[in-house]
């Protein structure tokens, strides 16, 4: 019997290993290449872009068709917002809409919802579920015609032409109540999101655990309690993470349905002025330079609630390496 | 307690899960529901859980009919194949559960935790959580937090199917020991027949969903009531043969083409009364290679078990299986002759399955 000694590689060997080192290598950038485009060209070239233009004052008055005349102008944009009178109200409102539809409808509401769609007979909880996941598919311009058009004021509206054929006084409820509406509306959209996430969850705890808890001696809100909740915590902190900056960066929807009014900046949001400003102006003139400050203020306050949300969640933990198992 | 099952039906749909069964277990008892995968032993059990509604029949535990019954107010402990231990809570958390959702104060929580850790030999484990722990480990886990409440029944449901064979063989033992010194009426559902047969005191037999025999353990062994019964209890399986029964010389005769065996007179009474064939059950250890014996035949194939050889004879077209002691050295090809122990063979009918010798 020989001693298993490791032999010194010959420099064929040696420049074989090299070679399958590189293989691997290029192996895994050329998997990652194509989500690495579409990040390049969709995500870091438009943020570069806005970027550049922020720190200019390239406006429709003084666009020509020679842009070398657009000017640096440093940080001029970004004084000028913090200057901005509307500037706070609008950053307001916006912290304002994002948690007040994430904590009542995106999360809370989905989780109801794919609670009781999956504690219901199965082919009922899919009807319900798909009934919830209508608003997102829906085109937002048709989505927004239907609510604009069950709410219009007397004698447009449906809901008004049901009250004036009761005797009921009628109202115009978006004036009224636009903060309501905007959430709402925004809302329904938001459920399936987490609805999807949270069900598919659920009905990945296995059987036996579920069961084991009513014999242990559970009632059922108790195991949702104890047993459901606890088990579907990431999913959970997965979606409020992630519909907090798909709730920032939203504005279709406002923009059809108060388009920030009524009045003043009312239901105007952060990124629906960076796209008023940007390309919508009331006053005609369309400030690129000016919008694209919002623009990166918004990309800026994302980034860091992101690095907040996985800090302090933890979602470094969820993607670890699991344990050896010791079975 | 005492469980009366009563014309017990549990439909999904259509599809059957279980059909009118009746059985009463008595108080104390350790009975198995034995059969193969997909006959409705999971589906009783969770039945008698609550987990199910019947669809129809009666569930009495005691006096108390149960079928409307919560499962927290049926005071039941369950073990399951998959341990069903909750992974985000400790080894505490889990077993003292069925504590915190009575309301049990914290120092009674603790000392009963414990004691029943101690009991089940995990009293080191209580930190760790259900994945850091062997399979072994993680049963004795799901046994200790199904005994802390001090149920009045106690439900397995195959819970040591996904452990190795050592620790299936200790575990049995244990589990046997602590129902007869804690005296908890069990009900045992297992595939595995050397299971049911060493641990209950009497099994139930069921297939497709059907009761089949409800017998202590040697019972059914020596007089199965039903064909299934007969091939399903016993390792390696009876041997079945369709053979003629008729009177000859004051005896009876069993035969199948070449095969001519000599058959007592209350065995060939009870199966000669039948027109036409029988169906023969006779367990391999009831035939010995002999040297002179009542059938030739020739060896297909020896698969050495170990301690014995388990030997595949044909005669003619038919096959059977038995054992020999290793040192006979029996090869293939060989020609051997072969004795039946009549005394011991089974009939029954070939087209109710029953047995024609024990009659219901
Ligand atoms: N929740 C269910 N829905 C529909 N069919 C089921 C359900 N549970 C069990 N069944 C069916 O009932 C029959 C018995 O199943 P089960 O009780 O799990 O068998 P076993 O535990 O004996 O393997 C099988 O045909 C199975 O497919
Ligand atoms: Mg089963």
């Amino acid at each position: 019997m020989s001693e298993p000694v490791a032999k010194p590689k010959s420099s064929a060997a040696l420049v074989q290993s090299r070679r399958n080192a590189l293989r691997s290598y290029l192996g895994a950038y050329g998997f990652m290449a194509p989500a690495g485009v579409l990040v390049i060209i969709f995500f870091l070239i438009p943020v570069a872009i806005v970027l550049y233009l922020s720190v200019t004052n390239l406006a429709s008055s003084n666009f020509t068709s020679d842009l070398a005349k657009m000017e640096f102008i440093g940080l001029k944009n970004y004084q000028t917002l913090l200057n901005d009178q509307f500037a706070r109200k609008i950053f307001f409102n916006t912290i304002f809409y994002v948690l007040v539809t994430l904590s009542l409808f995106n999360v809370s509401l989905a989780l109801i919802v794919s609670l009781l769609t999956t504690h219901i007979d199965r082919s009922a909880g899919f009807v319900f579920r798909a009934l919830w996941i209508l608003p997102r598919i829906t085109s937002p311009v048709v989505y927004i015609l239907i609510w604009k058009r069950m709410m219009a004021e007397a004698p447009f509206g449906i809901l008004n032409q049901f009250n004036e054929f009761l005797g009921q006084p009628t109202y115009n409820y978006v004036a009224t109540n636009p903060w309501v509406f905007v959430v709402v509306v925004n809302g329904f959209i938001g459920v399936s999101f987490g609805m999807i996430i949270f069900t598919s969850a659920i009905e990945s705890i296995p059987k036996d655990l579920l069961n084991a808890s009513l014999v242990d001696g559970s009632s059922r809100m108790q195991r949702i309690r104890y047993v459901i909740l606890p088990l579907i915590r990431w999913p959970l902190l997965f979606v409020v993470t992630y519909q907090t900056l798909s709730l920032l960066t939203s504005f279709v929807e406002i923009q059809l349905l108060t388009d920030g009014g009524p009045g003043l900046y009312r239901t105007e949001v952060w990124s629906l002025t960076a796209y008023h400003r940007a390309l919508s102006n009331y006053f005609g003139n369309a400030q690129w330079g000016y919008g694209s400050a919002f623009a990166v203020l918004l990309v800026m306050i994302g980034v860091v609630l992101a690095v907040i949300y996985m800090r302090v969640f933890r979602f470094d933990e969820l993607v670890a390496e699991p344990r050896v198992e010791a079975l | 307690m005492e469980i009366r099952i009563d014309n017990l039906t549990k439909k999904f749909g259509d599809v059957v899960g279980v059909e009118d069964l009746t059985l009463h277990i008595e108080d104390g008892e350790f009975v198995a529901f034995l059969g193969p995968s997909g006959c409705g032993k999971t589906t009783t059990l969770l039945t008698l859980a609550g987990i199910y509604k019947p669809t129809d029949g009666l569930i009495r535990f005691g006096d108390r009919v149960v079928n409307t019954v919560q499962p927290k107010d049926r005071n039941i402990g369950m073990v399951f194949q998959s341990y069903a231990l909750y992974p985000h809570m400790t080894i505490f958390q889990n077993i003292a559960y069925p504590l915190k959702l009575k309301k049990a104060p914290k120092n009674v929580q603790n000392e009963q935790v414990r004691q029943v850790a101690n009991v089940m030999g995990i009293g080191e484990l209580l930190d760790r959580r259900p994945g850091q722990l062997s399979g072994g480990q993680q049963q004795r886990v799901a046994l200790g937090r199904a005994l802390v409440k001090e149920p009045d029944v106690l439900l397995f449901d195959e819970p040591l199917s996904n452990l190795d064979a050592r620790l299936r063989l200790t575990m049995r033992g244990e589990i046997k020991h602590l129902q007869k010194n804690l005296g908890i009426t069990s009900i045992y559902v297992t595939h595995d027949q050397v299971e049911a047969m060493t641990m209950a005191d009497r099994i139930a037999v069921m297939n497709g969903g059907h009761l089949q025999a409800f017998d202590a353990p040697d019972e059914l062994y020596d007089r199965p009531k039903t064909r299934f019964v007969a091939g399903f209890v016993g390792n390696p399986p009876m041997n079945f043969l369709d053979v003629e029964v008729s009177p000859a010389n004051g005896q009876f005769l069993a035969q199948a083409d070449s095969i001519e065996l000599p058959l007592g007179v209350e065995r060939g009474e009870a199966s000669a009364g039948h027109r036409g064939t029988v169906v023969m059950g006779i367990r391999p250890e009831d035939i010995q290679i002999v040297d002179e014996g009542d059938v030739r035949g020739e060896i297909f194939v020896v698969e050495p078990l170990g301690r014995e050889d388990l030997i595949d004879v044909r005669i003619g077209p038919h096959s059977f299986i038995l054992l020999a002691d290793t040192e006979k050295q029996h090869r293939a090809g060989e020609l051997v002759s072969l004795n039946f122990d009549m005394t011991q063979a089974q009939f029954f009918d070939p087209q109710t399955e029953r047995s024609l010798l024990w009659h219901q």
